[in-house]
């Protein structure tokens, strides 16, 4: 049965087309002006890439902050659900669940079955979230994939005081008129968002294995500050990170009823 | 790209005094993590000021606030008898006698400003917001702050104003050209409000619709400030936003209380109430026999 999972996020809408165990594509638009039309967007991109028409899909599950946007969706999925459920279908051990989008970071604590256990997150405010590093490689005035490798240089870890991402800006600015190198700043941006991200897991308990979802998943310097702050070795990135929300809709909507 | 966050910088004297005549001349340098104020006190009465903004370099911010502030009087630094920093900064102005913290220094200049009736003060600064209880001699019986978040503040009314292109000044003027008020954006953060008053500008709404429901939204989050320390009359603003007629005359409906309003510089609260604490310091000092 092929089954669709759509993510309508904050920035970015993600499409995952399964067939029972098996992705058959993968697309990805920004969210633009007209959401709806962003998603058709999307969908239709995915469908070309696997070579299917539409009606060859069964069932559409939609989930993100916009997911209200895919009125085609037979099953809507919270982000957490999605989450945990997408996480385990990659990577079948996988207990925490972390996942950090553009505008929400979110901690997840799941079982075997991809249930959602507990979870904490971070919706008032930006600081705990990918909007907060995109800011800051901004006032660095680096690429966002420049921001995670050039903290990695650093060996200094350096408090930042301000936690609203308004703020952070100031202060990144300010650092930089104190003559501290960019790669400090980097490194002390990514520990202040990591920070934010381990106490939402220690709330909900950190079990083994730690997997890693959500576009900052490709930052390097916040993978490394995340094991730094949690004290773990191991922090899995699952393949195409952004993409676990919509595979965890598309999970669900395949084993929603029928 | 123009920068519409960017405010005036203003400097001012008072053209009917002569201050060689005063017998006690004082400073109070405000910097804040926005604006810089110096103000200068002859003989209990306003006699000059400037607001800046301050750079990435406090004593530097000090220094050229005053200067400015000194500019077209005649006075020079040595005239003045007693310097008291103040606001954030405040550890970093060199050539202070002393360093008081802004939340006095708001209540005393708020009492001059507005008169001893005063109970409540409301500051809203460029990167905090502070509900202050004062007594009638303008000394400070309580306060709350939030300084962790820039949701109701000004550098939060400046990011808008730069993501709609209007001059920051003239944000509240504007956000009164609507039909009927709208309902708030997202009080909780800068960063969600604007991608949210994106959202709307997609949806057609004008900019001074958005405009509108920001600065509710602003007054929403200081009036829970407000109201966890409560309201006592009267009630006074401090701070540049109350300069925003969009976010005072939303807060004072939301709260059901006016503000009083007063022919001084609400910016200056900080720094005028800290040349007041030197003013009395030096009477203090002059009495005591310490100096001329």
């Amino acid at each position: 049965m092929i089954t669709a999972g759509i993510d309508v996020g904050a920035k970015t809408i993600k499409v995952v087309l399964l067939d029972g165990d098996k992705i058959l594509a993968k697309a990805q638009v920004l969210a633009g002006f007209e959401t709806e039309q962003s998603v058709e967007e999307a969908y239709k991109e995915a469908l070309g890439k696997a070579g299917i028409e539409r009606s060859a899909v069964v069932k559409v599950g939609a989930t993100g902050a916009g997911r209200k946007a895919v009125a085609f969706a037979q099953t809507v999925v919270t982000e957490v659900s999605a989450d945990a459920r997408g996480a385990v279908f990659l990577h079948p051990s996988a207990r925490t669940v972390i996942d950090v989008g553009a505008e929400e970071g979110r901690g997840i604590k799941t079982n075997a079955a991809g249930k959602v256990v507990d979870f904490a997150v971070n919706e008032k405010c930006a600081a705990g979230a990918g909007a907060f590093t995109e800011s800051m490689a901004r006032a660095l005035e680096v690429t966002l994939a420049q921001f995670g490798e050039i903290s990695l240089k650093s060996d200094k870890t350096i408090p930042m005081n301000a936690q609203c991402t308004v703020f952070a800006e100031s202060e990144v600015v300010s650092l930089i008129h104190s003559n501290i190198s960019k790669e400090d700043i980097a490194r002390a941006v990514h520990d202040a968002i990591a920070s934010r991200i381990s106490a939402m897991v220690r709330r909900v308990g950190l079990e083994q294995d730690v997997v890693l979802m959500g576009g900052v998943a490709y930052n390097i310097g916040f993978l490394e500050s995340i094991k730094r702050t949690m004290g773990i070795e191991n922090v899995v990135v699952l393949e195409d990170p952004e993409y676990v929300g919509a595979l965890g809709a598309a999970v669900v909507a395949g084993a929603d009823g029928n | 790209m123009a920068e519409f966050w960017r405010w005036k910088e203003y400097n001012w004297k008072d053209p009917d005094k002569d201050w060689k005549s005063a017998k006690l001349i004082t400073s109070g340098i405000d910097v804040g993590s926005v604006s810089s104020q110096a103000v200068i006190v002859a003989d209990g009465e306003l006699y000059a000021y400037a607001s800046m903004r301050t750079g990435s370099n406090s004593p530097d911010s000090a220094r050229n606030a005053l200067e400015w502030a000194l500019r077209d009087t005649g006075m020079k630094q040595e005239n003045i008898q007693y310097v008291v920093g103040t606001g954030y900064g405040r550890v970093n102005v060199p050539f202070a006698n002393k360093a008081i913290t802004e939340i006095a220094c708001h209540a005393r200049g708020a009492n001059f400003m507005a008169g001893n009736s005063v109970r409540t003060i409301l500051d809203m600064g460029g990167q905090d917001c502070k509900a202050i209880h004062c007594d009638e001699k303008g000394k400070v019986t309580n306060f709350l702050m939030n300084d962790k978040c820039a949701a109701g503040t000004g550098r939060g009314m400046e990011v808008i104003a730069d993501l709609l292109g209007v001059p920051v000044e003239q944000v509240g003027e504007l956000s009164f050209n609507v039909p009927e008020e709208p309902e708030p954006v997202s009080s909780t953060c800068v960063v969600f409000a604007k991608s949210e008053a994106m959202g709307l500008l997609k949806d057609g709404w004008t900019k001074s619709k958005v405009l509108a429901a920001y600065c509710l939204a602003m007054a929403k989050r200081v009036s829970e400030l407000l109201e966890r320390i409560g309201v006592e009359k009267e009630f006074f603003i401090t701070g540049g936003i109350a300069k925003n007629a969009g976010v005072v005359k939303r807060l004072e409906q939301v709260i059901g209380v006016s503000a009083i309003q007063s022919k001084y510089d609400s910016q200056l609260a900080g720094a005028l109430g800290a040349a007041l604490f030197g003013q009395a310091l030096l009477q203090k000092e002059k009495a005591a026999g310490k100096v001329a």
